[in-house]
């Protein structure tokens, strides 16, 4: 019984003996009226909702749900067309550059941070901000930066540089890059600031060892630290990774998916055809099979927070 | 470091990189070669961060003329706030030419009551878990952190036909519910764990002099989580100020925020684009999560990183 601890006034209900499922409603019955907005946020939203995407992805709805059951059609039409393919395509690309951009060039600046430097929260206060501001600020930003014409392209040319080139944005090769980099300037103080913490939370006593022993500074960081650091470094991961799945705003503030479709991502695909195309089965399917990635991403780590109980 | 300069007739055991450098007194220990590295790097990544911001601030107060120059490092020739002035007023988002003030209200409109009942309903979450835990308490708990990592867009419809049923799809209810919803798992979490880390004594004291499940909230945990409660509100203010999907989705025409209108402004205009006041309008709509972030310092760190750092 997990309430045993916390309810000395209950006495009164508890001696009349109440049957199971008196007791399931009753008890503690202000707590789980307070509680019921969660309750129906989790049964209504996070599962009914979730259900019904997944269930409605295997009929032909197009304008509005209905019952009509195709099985795999939609995800046989989903994987058959190209914008899907290339929006997943996309996803994998960014999403496997920036995953360890962020988690590299997190840590680099966590270590760099921790060296006992001077202005460390100047430093901090500047690598953080961006994570402040929306995506959409940041994509016109950076949309406005890479302009061909007068940003950073132009402007090195009119100074001289005249072979200069910075058009990742109307590039189809190169729009990946220009996302990420929009994309690394947002989220990298923010992974900084998680492996910051974690770096400050190894035991002084394991540098001391270490240094006793001569290892250098940077074989103690890789082989020790960082081994140390699995929480953080996991959890830092699946956060990254479900924002990345996420990824939709910043695509549409930098190139709305251009050149042509090169930068489309599934986020943007399930909302263009659920609000915009008015296929919604398509949308449903594109969703679940965000779902998916995201379980993919999920059921490691929560193998290693929830099932590895013993090592904690 | 500092100390490992006075250090040096006993150099091996100390020597993090004591190698290099003469032996003796140094004067400026300052400027050692891993020093130099070290903050090279980062001012490197300080440009990095900073020059957007440059670029957007600087790229505001210019007039279309000095843009069309081609130089974006360029300091503007004078403070000109016109670009801001037609940002605020008059810029148009495609259809209509009000500029960006009725998205700020709007945003205001929709982040100050988002904030607050998602705030209170979470701390009554988080109180309700940690003592009045009820059968099943844990599991709706697991749950809903694992709700937050599904993606927005799996629930996205449903609740389209949800909000659409209850008759508040397209109003300023229906996205505060909305906000309430997605916000809740974090807050959630961070009140849980709040609570549980104050004394137990406390509650049971009372629970003795027999104050009730209400009671006991306003009375004596809301006056012990005021700490909480500013982390909550930074992350919840710029949480939902920055939002997009959900603004663009729930809120209607009526009441589409900030950020919708500024991405109508600058990506969905008709004829030349005008730079300055896309970076004016731009700068505006980051102004309230900049204000918060450089007030609250480092409260915004905690906020940030109260989900990833388990309490």
């Amino acid at each position: 019984m997990a309430d045993v601890a916390t309810q000395p006034g209950q006495g009164a209900e508890t001696s009349t003996r109440p049957g199971f499922v008196q007791r399931l409603f009753l008890h503690n019955i202000t707590a789980k009226v307070a509680a019921l907005p969660m309750i129906a946020t989790v049964l209504v939203i996070f599962v009914g909702c979730t259900a019904w995407t997944i269930y409605y992805s295997f009929t032909n709805s197009r304008l509005l749900p209905r019952n009509d059951f195709v099985g795999f059609d939609q995800y046989v039409r989903l994987f058959g067309t190209n914008r899907w393919n290339i929006s997943i395509t996309n996803l994998l690309m960014y999403g496997s550059m920036s995953l360890v951009l962020t988690l590299t060039l997190g840590f680099l600046l966590a270590v760099l941070m921790d060296q006992k430097i001077r202005f460390e929260s100047a430093f901090r206060t500047i690598m953080l901000y961006p994570f402040a501001l929306s995506f959409i600020v940041t994509g016109l930003v950076w949309q406005w930066i890479m302009n061909p014409t007068l940003g950073l392209q132009g402007t090195m040319r009119n100074l001289g540089w005249t072979g200069f080139t910075f058009d990742w944005i109307s590039n189809p090769r190169m729009v990946l890059f220009a996302l990420l980099i929009a994309g690394l300037w947002q989220g990298v103080g923010f992974c900084m600031v998680l492996m910051l913490a974690g770096l400050r939370g190894v035991d002084e006593e394991i540098w001391k060892a270490a240094r006793v022993d001569g290892i250098p500074t940077w074989r103690t960081y890789i082989s020790v630290v960082l081994p140390m650091m699995r929480g953080v470094l996991v959890t830092s991961v699946v956060i990254i990774g479900s924002g990345i799945v996420r990824l939709y705003d910043l695509v549409v503030a930098l190139t709305n998916g251009g050149p042509g479709i090169s930068s489309e991502v599934p986020a943007k695909y399930v909302y263009d055809y659920m609000f915009g195309g008015g296929n919604i089965g398509q949308g449903l399917a594109a969703s679940t099979m965000m779902l998916v990635t995201v379980m993919i991403i999920m059921v490691p780590w929560a193998y290693l927070e929830f099932g590895g109980k013993g090592r904690r | 470091m500092s100390q490992t300069a006075t250090m040096t007739g006993t150099a091996p055991a100390s020597s993090k990189s004591l190698e290099d450098g003469p032996r003796g007194e140094r004067p400026k220990p300052f400027f050692t070669p891993k020093k130099i590295i070290i903050y090279t790097t980062l001012v490197f990544f300080s440009l990095y961060f900073l020059f957007p911001l440059y670029v957007m601030l600087v790229t505001s107060f210019k007039t279309m003329p000095e843009i069309r120059f081609g130089n974006i490092f360029a300091l503007p020739n004078q403070i000109n706030f016109d670009a801001w002035h037609r940002a605020w007023t008059s810029a148009c988002t495609g259809l209509t030419c009000n500029g960006l003030s009725p998205g700020f209200w709007n945003s205001v409109k929709i982040t100050i009551p988002s904030t607050i009942v998602s705030i209170f309903i979470a701390a009554v979450n988080g109180y309700a878990l940690v003592n009045w835990r009820f059968r099943g308490s844990e599991i709706f708990f697991s749950i809903l952190i694992f709700g937050s990592f599904i993606p927005y867009q799996v629930m996205l419809y449903p609740l389209v036909m949800i909000t659409r049923e209850l008759g508040i799809f397209g109003t300023l209810p229906g996205i505060i519910v909305i906000h309430t919803i997605f916000g809740m798992p974090i807050l959630t979490l961070l009140f849980r764990n709040y609570f549980a880390s104050l004394p137990q004594e406390l509650f049971k004291a009372a629970r003795v002099d027999g104050a009730g499940f209400w009671r006991i909230f306003f009375e004596i945990m809301l006056p012990m989580s005021l700490p909480i409660f500013v982390v909550a509100l930074i992350l919840q203010i710029t949480g939902i100020w920055n939002d997009f999907l959900f603004g663009v989705v729930f809120a209607g025409t009526q009441n589409l925020p900030m950020t919708v209108q500024l991405n109508n402004i600058v990506n969905s205009a008709q004829g030349t684009p005008e730079y300055n006041v896309n970076m004016a309008a731009t700068v505006l709509t980051g102004l309230v999560p900049l204000i918060i972030y450089f007030v609250s310092g480092k409260l915004f760190v905690r906020g940030v990183a109260a989900g990833a750092v388990k309490g």
